[in-house]
């Protein structure tokens, strides 16, 4: 009796531990995007009249970086509301 | 069992309690005039879609009927917008590009004003749900996969056979390229939905803090004003970065080879 009702108990804390997790995936997709724009601005500075043909290759950087931390998301997602 | 169902209830009681303002809420959809929720009922999403197509007339056609030689405010606005996009769509995917331009600066338009009429109060973000925004995805995908094939037959398989690499090395990044492109149209979506979602409900999280702190609420009010600043910039680029990967995978479709 007990134990039964403890099984959705337990699969819903695995669950919630899990989403936590995945979400530690953000912050690397947040050290991409850093990383992508950091190296576009310091590029930037050293030559600005280059710069502004370069911005729309930095936002195309900026969204496959970003990518991988939506999937980090939906994992999240699907721990919280599929599971 | 019940004991368990019971336990959740006054534990989800005692949370709308201290929060009166549950950041969730503003994306659950609700059909308009009652009755129950089917395929064909009028909810707020179709409200609020029609508003923005509404939106993007009043700007694109109203705005725009003078045709002055000096433009008036919303003329000049949608003429920034149209050549902003325009050439977008240029430089990316080439001249050949600029026959898709209307099919691209539809989208952008939706986008755009429908990101930027979620953040009203009380209203209701559209883009915040993948359903919507796995269609515009998916429309692209399947357009963008049977334009390569149209366009340049069986050629557009060059596009996963990568010549300039070493023999050894093909299969693999076949393997690779393949699955990024058949990952394309989820992560297209789902980046939008994602940042929506994500973003206004932190406006109502602070929110939330503000309901439950009385006269400490400044501090949140404070924040809810920065964060729906940066909200404001979110929702132009993310619609931006929608059109601009449009533009790359319409590119990828008519200049296949790498």
């Amino acid at each position: 009796m007990a134990d039964v009702s403890m099984g959705p108990d337990l699969i819903k804390m695995g669950a919630y531990i899990g989403a936590g997790l995945a979400c530690t995936g953000m912050g690397g997709a947040a050290i991409g995007v850093g990383h992508v724009v950091g190296n576009y601005l310091s590029g930037a500075l050293r030559n600005p009249s280059a710069a502004a043909g370069q911005t729309a290759t930095m936002f195309i950087g900026i969204a496959f970086s970003e990518a991988l931390g939506i999937f980090s998301f939906l994992v999240a997602l699907l721990l919280m509301f599929a599971v | 069992m019940s004991l368990t169902k019971k336990r959740n209830n006054t534990v989800s009681g005692a949370a709308e309690s201290k929060f009166n303002i549950h950041p969730m809420d503003q994306f659950v959809v609700k059909p308009l005039f009652g009755g129950e929720l089917a395929w064909y009922s009028v909810t707020n999403v179709t409200l609020w879609m029609g508003i923005s197509v509404l939106a993007v007339i009043a700007l694109l056609v109203i705005g725009t009927r003078g045709r002055a030689v000096i433009p008036s405010r919303s003329q000049s606005i949608a003429e920034i917008i149209y050549g902003f996009v325009y050439k977008m769509v240029e430089d990316i995917a080439g001249k050949e590009g600029l026959r898709y331009f209307p099919y691209i600066m539809t989208l952008f338009m939706f986008i755009v004003l429908a990101n930027l009429l979620g953040l009203l109060p009380k209203s209701f973000t559209t883009t915040s749900h993948i359903a919507v925004t796995a269609t515009m995805a998916f429309a692209v995908f399947i357009f963008v996969t049977l334009l390569g094939f149209v366009r340049n037959g069986a050629k557009f398989l060059s596009l996963f056979w990568i010549s300039s690499a070493p023999l050894p090395l093909r299969p693999i990044l076949a393997l690779i390229e393949i699955i990024s492109y058949f990952v394309r149209p989820i992560s297209h979506s789902i980046r939008l939905a994602g940042n929506m979602m994500a973003g206004h409900a932190v406006i109502k999280v602070f929110a939330g803090f503000a309901g439950a702190m009385g006269f400490g609420a400044v501090f949140p009010i404070v924040g809810i004003m920065a964060v729906y600043g940066l909200e404001m910039l979110v929702t132009v680029i993310q619609a931006y970065v929608f059109t601009i990967l449009t533009c790359v995978y319409l590119n990828d479709a008519l200049h296949p080879a790498h």
